[in-house]
Protein backbone atom coordinates (compact mmCIF):
# COMPACT_ATOMS: atom_id res chain seq x y z
CA UNK A 1 0.00 0.00 0.00
CA UNK A 2 1.12 3.65 -0.95
CA UNK A 3 0.03 6.90 0.69
CA UNK A 4 -1.47 9.10 -1.90
CA UNK A 5 -2.54 13.25 -1.45
CA UNK A 6 -5.79 13.94 -2.68
CA UNK A 7 -5.97 17.97 -2.60
CA UNK A 8 -9.99 18.84 -3.29
CA UNK A 9 -10.75 22.08 -5.16
CA UNK A 10 -13.37 23.83 -5.17
CA UNK A 11 -14.34 26.62 -7.61
CA UNK A 12 -14.91 30.28 -6.11
CA UNK A 13 -17.87 30.60 -4.25
CA UNK A 14 -20.50 33.34 -5.03
CA UNK A 15 -23.32 32.16 -4.65
CA UNK A 16 -25.47 33.00 -1.29
CA UNK A 17 -24.25 31.45 1.79
CA UNK A 18 -25.46 27.53 2.64
CA UNK A 19 -28.64 26.85 5.16
CA UNK A 20 -27.89 25.17 8.48
CA UNK A 21 -29.69 22.50 7.12
CA UNK A 22 -27.79 22.44 3.32
CA UNK A 23 -24.42 22.52 5.37
CA UNK A 24 -25.74 19.48 7.77
CA UNK A 25 -26.81 17.73 5.10
CA UNK A 26 -23.00 18.56 3.20
CA UNK A 27 -21.52 17.91 6.22
CA UNK A 28 -23.24 13.88 6.09
CA UNK A 29 -21.76 13.94 2.62
CA UNK A 30 -18.29 14.29 3.66
CA UNK A 31 -18.82 12.00 7.09
CA UNK A 32 -19.91 9.45 4.72
CA UNK A 33 -17.22 9.36 2.44
CA UNK A 34 -14.64 9.31 5.13
CA UNK A 35 -16.24 7.07 7.06
CA UNK A 36 -16.65 4.55 3.90
CA UNK A 37 -12.95 4.91 3.30
CA UNK A 38 -11.70 4.63 7.03
CA UNK A 39 -14.02 1.29 6.39
CA UNK A 40 -11.99 0.02 4.24
CA UNK A 41 -9.06 0.51 6.47
CA UNK A 42 -7.88 2.94 3.37
CA UNK A 43 -7.45 6.34 5.42
CA UNK A 44 -4.26 7.09 6.43
CA UNK A 45 -5.05 10.89 7.79
CA UNK A 46 -8.39 12.68 7.41
CA UNK A 47 -6.11 15.62 6.89
CA UNK A 48 -7.17 19.02 7.01
CA UNK A 49 -9.56 21.98 5.79
CA UNK A 50 -8.25 24.93 4.74
CA UNK A 51 -9.43 28.75 6.14
CA UNK A 52 -10.45 30.51 2.83
CA UNK A 53 -7.87 33.36 3.17
CA UNK A 54 -4.12 33.09 2.47
CA UNK A 55 -1.20 34.71 1.39
CA UNK A 56 0.77 33.95 -1.54
CA UNK A 57 4.86 35.15 -1.22
CA UNK A 58 7.14 35.41 -4.36
CA UNK A 59 10.53 36.53 -5.01
CA UNK A 60 11.46 40.20 -4.20
CA UNK A 61 8.96 41.26 -1.51
CA UNK A 62 5.93 40.29 -3.55
CA UNK A 63 2.80 39.71 -1.20
CA UNK A 64 -0.66 38.96 -2.35
CA UNK A 65 -4.08 38.01 -0.83
CA UNK A 66 -5.68 35.28 -2.31
CA UNK A 67 -4.01 32.22 -3.90
CA UNK A 68 -5.93 32.92 -7.14
CA UNK A 69 -4.62 35.60 -9.04
CA UNK A 70 -4.64 33.13 -11.89
CA UNK A 71 -7.20 30.65 -11.42
CA UNK A 72 -10.91 30.79 -10.59
CA UNK A 73 -10.74 27.79 -7.67
CA UNK A 74 -9.42 27.31 -4.20
CA UNK A 75 -7.83 24.17 -2.61
CA UNK A 76 -10.47 23.80 0.74
CA UNK A 77 -8.28 20.98 2.14
CA UNK A 78 -6.89 17.44 1.81
CA UNK A 79 -6.51 13.70 2.58
CA UNK A 80 -3.98 10.99 2.75
CA UNK A 81 -5.71 7.52 1.53
CA UNK A 82 -4.00 4.12 0.97
CA UNK A 83 -3.91 2.18 -2.24
CA UNK A 84 -2.45 -0.49 -3.95
CA UNK A 85 -2.25 1.94 -7.39
CA UNK A 86 -2.74 5.66 -8.72
CA UNK A 87 -5.87 4.05 -10.21
CA UNK A 88 -6.91 2.63 -6.98
CA UNK A 89 -6.56 5.95 -5.47
CA UNK A 90 -8.10 7.96 -7.87
CA UNK A 91 -10.96 5.73 -7.58
CA UNK A 92 -11.72 6.07 -4.25
CA UNK A 93 -11.47 9.96 -5.05
CA UNK A 94 -14.25 9.56 -7.91
CA UNK A 95 -16.87 9.61 -5.14
CA UNK A 96 -15.91 12.36 -3.54
CA UNK A 97 -18.57 14.74 -2.53
CA UNK A 98 -16.60 17.97 -3.91
CA UNK A 99 -17.40 16.41 -7.43
CA UNK A 100 -20.73 17.36 -6.69
CA UNK A 101 -20.45 21.16 -5.80
CA UNK A 102 -18.33 21.35 -9.60
CA UNK A 103 -15.25 20.95 -7.56
CA UNK A 104 -12.23 18.56 -8.59
CA UNK A 105 -9.79 16.20 -6.91
CA UNK A 106 -5.95 15.97 -7.81
CA UNK A 107 -4.94 12.55 -6.94
CA UNK A 108 -0.69 12.88 -6.39
CA UNK A 109 1.29 9.44 -4.40
CA UNK A 110 3.06 10.29 -1.76
CA UNK A 111 7.01 9.79 -2.57
CA UNK A 112 9.01 7.81 0.32
CA UNK B 1 -27.02 -13.04 55.06
CA UNK B 2 -26.19 -16.33 56.40
CA UNK B 3 -23.11 -17.27 57.49
CA UNK B 4 -23.06 -19.90 54.57
CA UNK B 5 -23.30 -16.92 52.02
CA UNK B 6 -21.44 -14.36 53.99
CA UNK B 7 -17.87 -15.74 53.69
CA UNK B 8 -18.19 -16.43 49.86
CA UNK B 9 -19.55 -12.63 49.86
CA UNK B 10 -17.22 -11.25 51.80
CA UNK B 11 -14.22 -13.18 50.17
CA UNK B 12 -15.35 -11.80 46.68
CA UNK B 13 -15.10 -8.07 48.52
CA UNK B 14 -12.47 -8.05 51.30
CA UNK B 15 -10.06 -10.73 49.79
CA UNK B 16 -9.04 -8.18 47.30
CA UNK B 17 -8.35 -5.03 49.64
CA UNK B 18 -6.65 -7.24 51.95
CA UNK B 19 -4.02 -8.40 48.68
CA UNK B 20 -3.75 -4.80 47.48
CA UNK B 21 -2.64 -3.30 50.99
CA UNK B 22 -0.41 -6.28 52.10
CA UNK B 23 1.11 -6.39 48.56
CA UNK B 24 1.81 -2.59 48.60
CA UNK B 25 3.55 -3.22 51.77
CA UNK B 26 5.40 -5.66 50.82
CA UNK B 27 6.37 -5.03 47.39
CA UNK B 28 4.77 -6.45 44.29
CA UNK B 29 7.38 -8.87 44.12
CA UNK B 30 6.27 -10.57 46.83
CA UNK B 31 2.47 -10.41 46.04
CA UNK B 32 2.14 -14.89 46.36
CA UNK B 33 2.77 -14.00 50.20
CA UNK B 34 -0.07 -11.42 50.56
CA UNK B 35 -2.02 -13.94 48.69
CA UNK B 36 -1.37 -16.51 51.13
CA UNK B 37 -1.80 -14.55 53.92
CA UNK B 38 -5.30 -13.00 52.80
CA UNK B 39 -6.61 -16.79 52.23
CA UNK B 40 -5.28 -17.55 55.48
CA UNK B 41 -7.15 -15.14 57.11
CA UNK B 42 -10.45 -16.70 55.31
CA UNK B 43 -9.70 -20.28 56.22
CA UNK B 44 -9.57 -19.14 59.64
CA UNK B 45 -12.71 -17.56 59.68
CA UNK B 46 -14.86 -20.29 58.36
CA UNK B 47 -12.99 -22.66 60.77
CA UNK B 48 -13.36 -19.80 63.90
CA UNK B 49 -16.99 -18.41 62.59
CA UNK B 50 -17.99 -22.06 62.45
CA UNK B 51 -17.45 -22.64 66.01
CA UNK B 52 -18.17 -19.54 67.57
CA UNK B 53 -20.41 -18.00 65.62
CA UNK B 54 -19.96 -14.66 63.46
CA UNK B 55 -18.20 -11.84 64.99
CA UNK B 56 -20.05 -8.60 65.72
CA UNK B 57 -18.18 -6.70 62.52
CA UNK B 58 -16.80 -9.46 60.62
CA UNK B 59 -15.11 -7.16 58.17
CA UNK B 60 -13.00 -5.30 60.82
CA UNK B 61 -13.14 -9.35 62.09
CA UNK B 62 -10.87 -10.01 58.95
CA UNK B 63 -8.86 -7.01 59.19
CA UNK B 64 -7.04 -7.89 62.49
CA UNK B 65 -6.76 -11.39 61.61
CA UNK B 66 -4.93 -10.54 58.32
CA UNK B 67 -2.22 -7.62 60.32
CA UNK B 68 -1.82 -9.95 62.85
CA UNK B 69 -0.78 -12.59 60.17
CA UNK B 70 0.89 -10.46 58.37
CA UNK B 71 3.27 -9.37 61.48
CA UNK B 72 3.22 -12.85 62.46
CA UNK B 73 4.75 -13.95 59.16
CA UNK B 74 7.34 -10.65 59.73
CA UNK B 75 8.17 -11.61 62.33
CA UNK B 76 8.79 -15.78 61.71
CA UNK B 77 10.36 -15.78 58.15
CA UNK B 78 13.81 -15.05 57.94
CA UNK B 79 14.21 -13.91 54.37
CA UNK B 80 11.40 -11.42 55.18
CA UNK B 81 13.49 -10.37 58.05
CA UNK B 82 16.42 -9.54 56.29
CA UNK B 83 15.53 -8.48 53.67
CA UNK B 84 11.68 -6.66 53.30
CA UNK B 85 11.20 -5.81 56.87
CA UNK B 86 14.59 -4.19 56.91
CA UNK B 87 13.62 -2.21 53.57
CA UNK B 88 10.39 -1.20 55.13
CA UNK B 89 12.06 -0.36 58.24
CA UNK B 90 14.63 1.94 55.90
CA UNK B 91 11.59 3.04 54.33
CA UNK B 92 9.99 4.23 57.73
CA UNK B 93 13.13 7.06 58.71
CA UNK B 94 15.43 3.77 60.43
CA UNK B 95 13.07 3.94 63.41
CA UNK B 96 13.54 1.35 66.01
CA UNK B 97 10.73 -1.03 64.30
CA UNK B 98 10.96 -4.73 64.51
CA UNK B 99 8.21 -6.90 62.44
CA UNK B 100 6.05 -6.91 64.92
CA UNK B 101 5.24 -2.78 65.12
CA UNK B 102 5.27 -2.65 61.36
CA UNK B 103 1.65 -1.17 60.82
CA UNK B 104 -0.36 -2.66 58.56
CA UNK B 105 -2.90 0.43 57.24
CA UNK B 106 -6.45 -0.69 56.39
CA UNK B 107 -7.72 2.37 56.29
CA UNK B 108 -10.68 3.07 53.78
CA UNK B 109 -8.25 5.73 52.11
CA UNK B 110 -5.31 2.72 51.76
CA UNK B 111 -7.59 0.42 50.71
CA UNK B 112 -8.80 2.44 47.95
CA UNK B 113 -5.36 4.12 47.01
CA UNK B 114 -3.57 0.48 46.89
CA UNK B 115 -6.10 -1.33 44.82
CA UNK B 116 -5.99 1.70 42.44
CA UNK B 117 -2.45 1.62 42.15
CA UNK B 118 -2.25 -2.13 42.01
CA UNK B 119 -4.37 -1.55 39.06
CA UNK B 120 -2.20 0.50 37.36
CA UNK B 121 0.71 -2.23 38.39
CA UNK B 122 -1.38 -5.00 36.75
CA UNK B 123 -2.13 -3.06 33.73
CA UNK B 124 2.04 -1.55 33.31
CA UNK B 125 2.42 -1.88 29.35
CA UNK B 126 5.37 -4.67 29.78
CA UNK B 127 2.52 -7.17 31.00
CA UNK B 128 0.44 -9.09 27.43
CA UNK B 129 -3.11 -8.04 27.30
CA UNK B 130 -4.46 -11.79 28.22
CA UNK B 131 -2.56 -11.80 31.14
CA UNK B 132 -3.70 -8.44 32.58
CA UNK B 133 -7.33 -9.53 32.29
CA UNK B 134 -6.16 -13.02 34.28
CA UNK B 135 -4.34 -11.16 36.86
CA UNK B 136 -6.90 -8.92 37.10
CA UNK B 137 -9.77 -11.31 38.05
CA UNK B 138 -7.47 -13.05 39.97
CA UNK B 139 -6.35 -9.81 42.20
CA UNK B 140 -8.07 -7.30 42.09
CA UNK B 141 -11.86 -9.19 41.90
CA UNK B 142 -10.91 -12.04 43.66
CA UNK B 143 -11.53 -14.94 41.38
CA UNK B 144 -10.34 -18.42 42.00
CA UNK B 145 -8.08 -20.41 39.10
CA UNK B 146 -11.26 -22.69 38.37
CA UNK B 147 -13.43 -19.56 38.06
CA UNK B 148 -10.84 -17.88 35.13
CA UNK B 149 -10.07 -20.77 33.27
CA UNK B 150 -14.48 -21.36 32.93
CA UNK B 151 -14.26 -17.38 31.89
CA UNK B 152 -11.28 -18.18 29.51
CA UNK B 153 -12.72 -21.72 28.39
CA UNK B 154 -9.57 -23.11 29.29
CA UNK B 155 -8.03 -25.24 31.90
CA UNK B 156 -6.66 -24.62 35.12
CA UNK B 157 -2.94 -25.38 34.49
CA UNK B 158 -3.07 -23.18 31.55
CA UNK B 159 -4.58 -20.24 33.65
CA UNK B 160 -1.77 -21.21 36.27
CA UNK B 161 1.28 -21.01 33.88
CA UNK B 162 -0.46 -17.84 32.57
CA UNK B 163 -0.34 -15.98 36.03
CA UNK B 164 2.83 -17.35 37.13
CA UNK B 165 4.30 -15.80 33.81
CA UNK B 166 2.91 -12.62 34.16
CA UNK B 167 3.60 -12.07 37.81
CA UNK B 168 7.35 -13.27 36.62
CA UNK B 169 7.35 -10.49 34.36
CA UNK B 170 5.75 -7.88 37.25
CA UNK B 171 8.70 -8.83 39.09
CA UNK B 172 11.57 -8.76 36.04
CA UNK B 173 10.30 -5.74 35.10
CA UNK B 174 10.70 -4.01 39.13
CA UNK B 175 7.02 -2.68 38.65
CA UNK B 176 5.48 -0.94 41.51
CA UNK B 177 2.27 -0.28 43.18
CA UNK B 178 2.33 3.22 43.20
CA UNK B 179 0.43 6.10 41.21
CA UNK B 180 2.51 6.77 37.34
CA UNK B 181 4.04 10.37 37.81
CA UNK B 182 1.14 13.07 36.80
CA UNK B 183 2.29 13.69 33.52
CA UNK B 184 2.17 10.30 32.46
CA UNK B 185 -1.31 9.36 34.16
CA UNK B 186 -3.04 9.72 31.20
CA UNK B 187 -0.83 7.42 29.06
CA UNK B 188 -1.55 4.67 31.40
CA UNK B 189 -4.91 5.12 32.07
CA UNK B 190 -5.31 4.30 28.27
CA UNK B 191 -3.94 0.83 29.21
CA UNK B 192 -5.88 0.82 32.56
CA UNK B 193 -9.14 1.23 30.23
CA UNK B 194 -8.45 -1.13 27.60
CA UNK B 195 -8.24 -3.96 30.05
CA UNK B 196 -10.94 -2.99 32.15
CA UNK B 197 -12.89 -2.74 28.82
CA UNK B 198 -11.42 -6.03 27.54
CA UNK B 199 -12.46 -7.91 30.87
CA UNK B 200 -16.17 -6.55 30.42
CA UNK B 201 -16.16 -7.63 26.85
CA UNK B 202 -14.64 -11.05 28.19
CA UNK B 203 -18.06 -11.49 30.76
CA UNK B 204 -20.41 -9.75 27.76
CA UNK B 205 -19.57 -11.55 24.54
CA UNK B 206 -17.91 -14.47 25.42
CA UNK B 207 -21.27 -17.31 24.39
CA UNK B 208 -22.14 -20.60 25.75
CA UNK B 209 -20.22 -20.12 28.94
CA UNK B 210 -21.88 -20.02 32.60
CA UNK B 211 -24.15 -16.25 32.18
CA UNK B 212 -24.05 -16.24 36.40
CA UNK B 213 -20.24 -16.35 36.03
CA UNK B 214 -19.90 -13.90 32.40
CA UNK B 215 -22.52 -11.30 34.52
CA UNK B 216 -19.90 -11.70 37.25
CA UNK B 217 -16.96 -10.39 35.19
CA UNK B 218 -19.30 -7.26 33.70
CA UNK B 219 -20.30 -6.57 37.07
CA UNK B 220 -16.32 -6.62 38.28
CA UNK B 221 -15.52 -4.80 35.24
CA UNK B 222 -18.17 -1.74 36.24
CA UNK B 223 -17.15 -1.84 39.67
CA UNK B 224 -13.42 -1.41 39.13
CA UNK B 225 -14.21 1.08 36.87
CA UNK B 226 -16.60 2.76 39.17
CA UNK B 227 -13.31 2.56 41.62
CA UNK B 228 -11.14 5.09 39.33
CA UNK B 229 -13.68 7.53 39.94
CA UNK B 230 -12.99 7.59 43.44
CA UNK B 231 -9.42 9.11 42.89
CA UNK B 232 -9.26 12.56 41.80
CA UNK B 233 -6.23 11.88 39.29
CA UNK B 234 -8.00 9.04 37.46
CA UNK B 235 -11.81 10.94 37.35
CA UNK B 236 -11.15 11.83 33.92
CA UNK B 237 -13.75 11.98 31.20
CA UNK B 238 -13.20 8.79 29.16
CA UNK B 239 -13.35 7.02 32.54
CA UNK B 240 -17.03 8.15 32.84
CA UNK B 241 -17.48 7.58 29.31
CA UNK B 242 -16.33 3.57 29.59
CA UNK B 243 -18.35 3.35 32.27
CA UNK B 244 -21.31 4.80 30.81
CA UNK B 245 -20.46 2.61 27.71
CA UNK B 246 -20.81 -0.44 30.20
CA UNK B 247 -23.72 0.65 31.76
CA UNK B 248 -25.87 0.81 28.72
CA UNK B 249 -24.41 -2.85 27.42
CA UNK B 250 -25.15 -3.78 31.03
CA UNK B 251 -28.74 -2.75 30.25
CA UNK B 252 -29.59 -5.25 28.03
CA UNK B 253 -27.81 -8.15 29.79
CA UNK B 254 -31.04 -9.97 31.03
CA UNK B 255 -32.64 -9.51 27.12
CA UNK B 256 -29.85 -10.88 24.94
CA UNK B 257 -29.93 -13.85 26.76
CA UNK B 258 -32.48 -16.64 26.76
CA UNK B 259 -33.26 -19.34 29.67
CA UNK B 260 -31.24 -21.84 27.64
CA UNK B 261 -28.15 -18.99 27.55
CA UNK B 262 -28.91 -18.40 23.39
CA UNK B 263 -27.87 -15.45 21.89
CA UNK B 264 -31.57 -13.30 21.10
CA UNK B 265 -30.70 -10.79 18.88
CA UNK B 266 -31.03 -7.08 19.34
CA UNK B 267 -34.06 -6.84 17.09
CA UNK B 268 -36.25 -9.86 18.81
CA UNK B 269 -35.32 -8.61 22.57
CA UNK B 270 -37.98 -7.74 24.42
CA UNK B 271 -37.41 -4.15 25.73
CA UNK B 272 -39.43 -4.85 28.68
CA UNK B 273 -36.57 -6.95 29.98
CA UNK B 274 -34.13 -3.84 29.43
CA UNK B 275 -32.42 -2.71 32.77
CA UNK B 276 -34.12 1.06 33.04
CA UNK B 277 -31.95 2.09 35.87
CA UNK B 278 -28.92 0.74 34.24
CA UNK B 279 -29.91 3.14 31.13
CA UNK B 280 -30.37 5.89 33.89
CA UNK B 281 -27.04 5.60 35.58
CA UNK B 282 -25.16 5.47 31.85
CA UNK B 283 -27.00 8.89 31.10
CA UNK B 284 -25.54 10.40 34.23
CA UNK B 285 -22.49 8.81 33.37
CA UNK B 286 -22.31 10.05 29.88
CA UNK B 287 -23.71 13.26 30.38
CA UNK B 288 -20.48 13.86 32.99
CA UNK B 289 -18.06 12.22 30.46
CA UNK B 290 -18.42 15.20 28.16
CA UNK B 291 -16.49 17.53 29.92
CA UNK B 292 -13.16 19.04 28.59
CA UNK B 293 -11.65 18.58 24.95
CA UNK B 294 -10.84 14.90 24.28
CA UNK B 295 -13.26 12.49 22.38
CA UNK B 296 -12.22 9.02 23.68
CA UNK B 297 -13.48 6.21 21.38
CA UNK B 298 -15.55 5.08 24.62
CA UNK B 299 -17.25 8.51 23.93
CA UNK B 300 -18.18 7.25 20.38
CA UNK B 301 -18.78 3.99 21.51
CA UNK B 302 -21.05 4.84 24.84
CA UNK B 303 -23.02 7.25 22.12
CA UNK B 304 -23.82 4.18 19.95
CA UNK B 305 -24.63 2.37 23.20
CA UNK B 306 -26.80 5.11 24.20
CA UNK B 307 -28.81 5.10 20.48
CA UNK B 308 -29.50 1.33 20.98
CA UNK B 309 -31.16 1.38 24.16
CA UNK B 310 -33.79 3.32 22.39
CA UNK B 311 -35.97 0.66 20.90
CA UNK B 312 -37.84 2.90 17.89
CA UNK B 313 -36.09 2.28 14.51
CA UNK B 314 -35.91 5.70 13.11
CA UNK B 315 -34.18 6.95 10.39
CA UNK B 316 -32.62 9.57 12.90
CA UNK B 317 -31.53 6.90 15.35
CA UNK B 318 -29.10 5.07 12.80
CA UNK B 319 -28.22 8.49 11.37
CA UNK B 320 -26.67 9.21 14.73
CA UNK B 321 -25.14 5.74 14.96
CA UNK B 322 -23.86 5.98 11.86
CA UNK B 323 -21.74 9.11 12.21
CA UNK B 324 -20.63 7.59 15.43
CA UNK B 325 -19.24 4.93 14.01
CA UNK B 326 -17.87 7.15 11.16
CA UNK B 327 -16.18 8.97 13.82
CA UNK B 328 -14.94 5.97 15.25
CA UNK B 329 -13.38 4.42 12.17
CA UNK B 330 -11.71 7.85 11.28
CA UNK B 331 -10.05 7.39 14.83
CA UNK B 332 -9.02 3.93 14.81
CA UNK B 333 -10.12 1.15 11.62
CA UNK B 334 -11.33 -2.06 13.06
CA UNK B 335 -13.15 -4.99 10.96
CA UNK B 336 -16.03 -4.89 13.73
CA UNK B 337 -16.35 -0.99 13.44
CA UNK B 338 -16.57 -1.45 9.55
CA UNK B 339 -19.27 -4.21 9.25
CA UNK B 340 -21.00 -2.31 11.88
CA UNK B 341 -20.62 1.06 10.49
CA UNK B 342 -22.26 -0.82 7.24
CA UNK B 343 -25.22 -2.36 8.82
CA UNK B 344 -25.75 1.21 10.10
CA UNK B 345 -25.57 2.93 6.55
CA UNK B 346 -28.66 -0.01 5.64
CA UNK B 347 -30.95 1.92 8.19
CA UNK B 348 -29.98 5.13 7.54
CA UNK B 349 -29.06 5.27 3.72
CA UNK B 350 -30.83 2.26 2.19
CA UNK B 351 -29.83 -1.44 1.83
CA UNK B 352 -28.49 -1.01 -2.14
CA UNK B 353 -26.01 2.06 -1.09
CA UNK B 354 -24.73 -0.65 1.67
CA UNK B 355 -24.46 -3.60 -0.09
CA UNK B 356 -21.97 -1.39 -2.36
CA UNK B 357 -20.35 0.21 0.58
CA UNK B 358 -20.11 -3.67 1.74
CA UNK B 359 -18.39 -5.03 -0.81
CA UNK B 360 -15.55 -2.87 -0.64
CA UNK B 361 -14.59 -3.80 2.81
CA UNK B 362 -12.29 -6.46 1.93
CA UNK B 363 -13.07 -8.87 4.84
CA UNK B 364 -14.03 -11.99 2.66
CA UNK B 365 -12.63 -14.36 5.47
CA UNK B 366 -14.67 -12.78 7.96
CA UNK B 367 -18.10 -15.17 8.61
CA UNK B 368 -19.75 -11.94 9.78
CA UNK B 369 -18.95 -9.95 6.74
CA UNK B 370 -20.99 -12.60 4.85
CA UNK B 371 -23.82 -12.78 7.72
CA UNK B 372 -23.85 -8.92 7.01
CA UNK B 373 -24.31 -9.61 3.57
CA UNK B 374 -26.58 -12.08 3.84
CA UNK B 375 -28.86 -9.84 5.76
CA UNK B 376 -28.27 -6.91 3.11
CA UNK B 377 -29.28 -9.27 0.36
CA UNK B 378 -32.23 -10.82 2.03
CA UNK B 379 -35.41 -8.83 0.21
CA UNK B 380 -33.44 -7.88 -2.74
CA UNK B 381 -31.98 -11.54 -4.07
CA UNK B 382 -32.92 -13.77 -1.71
CA UNK B 383 -30.59 -16.36 -3.49
CA UNK B 384 -27.09 -14.34 -2.81
CA UNK B 385 -28.12 -13.80 0.85
CA UNK B 386 -28.58 -17.28 0.97
CA UNK B 387 -25.00 -17.78 -0.56
CA UNK B 388 -23.71 -15.28 1.69
CA UNK B 389 -25.32 -17.17 4.90
CA UNK B 390 -24.06 -20.37 3.82
CA UNK B 391 -20.55 -19.19 3.38
CA UNK B 392 -20.75 -17.28 7.03
CA UNK B 393 -21.58 -20.97 8.53
CA UNK B 394 -18.47 -22.62 6.79
CA UNK B 395 -16.52 -19.86 8.64
CA UNK B 396 -17.28 -20.13 12.11
CA UNK B 397 -17.27 -22.63 14.84
CA UNK B 398 -18.90 -20.33 16.89
CA UNK B 399 -22.53 -22.77 18.20
CA UNK B 400 -24.48 -19.54 18.93
CA UNK B 401 -23.55 -17.57 15.99
CA UNK B 402 -24.12 -20.48 13.45
CA UNK B 403 -27.82 -21.22 15.37
CA UNK B 404 -28.73 -17.75 14.52
CA UNK B 405 -27.32 -17.53 10.98
CA UNK B 406 -29.25 -21.23 10.18
CA UNK B 407 -32.70 -19.25 11.76
CA UNK B 408 -32.21 -16.21 9.00
CA UNK B 409 -31.45 -18.76 6.18
CA UNK B 410 -34.67 -20.51 7.08
CA UNK B 411 -36.59 -18.16 7.10
CA UNK B 412 -35.92 -16.67 3.56
CA UNK B 413 -35.91 -20.21 2.21
CA UNK B 414 -39.33 -20.86 3.11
Amino acid sequence: MKDFLLIFRSPEHTGPDASPEEMQAHMKLWMDWFGSIAAQNKLSSRGNRLVHDGKVVRPGQVITDGPYTEIKESIGGFTIVKAESLDEAAAIASSCPILLDGGNVEVREIAI
Amino acid sequence: MSQPDLIPHLFRTEYRKITAVLSKRFGLEHIEIAQDIASDTFLQASETWGINGLPENPTAWLYVVAKNKAKDYLKRNTLFNEKIAQQITYEQNGAETSGAEIDIDLSDRNITDSQLQMMFAICHPSIPAEAQIGLSLHILCGFGVNEIAAAFLTNKETINKRLFRAREKLRSSQVKIEFPEASEIQNRLENVLTTLYLLFNEGYYASGRDVTLRKDVCLEAVRLTNLLLESKLTSLPPVYALLALMCFHASRFEARIDSEGETVLYEDQDEKLWDEDLIRQGELFLNQSSSGNVLSKYHLEAGIAYFHTIKNDTKEKWESILQLYNQLLINEYSPMAALNRTYALSKANGKEIAIKEAEKLNLTTHHLYHALLGELYTGIDNNKAADHFRKSLDLTNSKADQKVILKKLSAISS
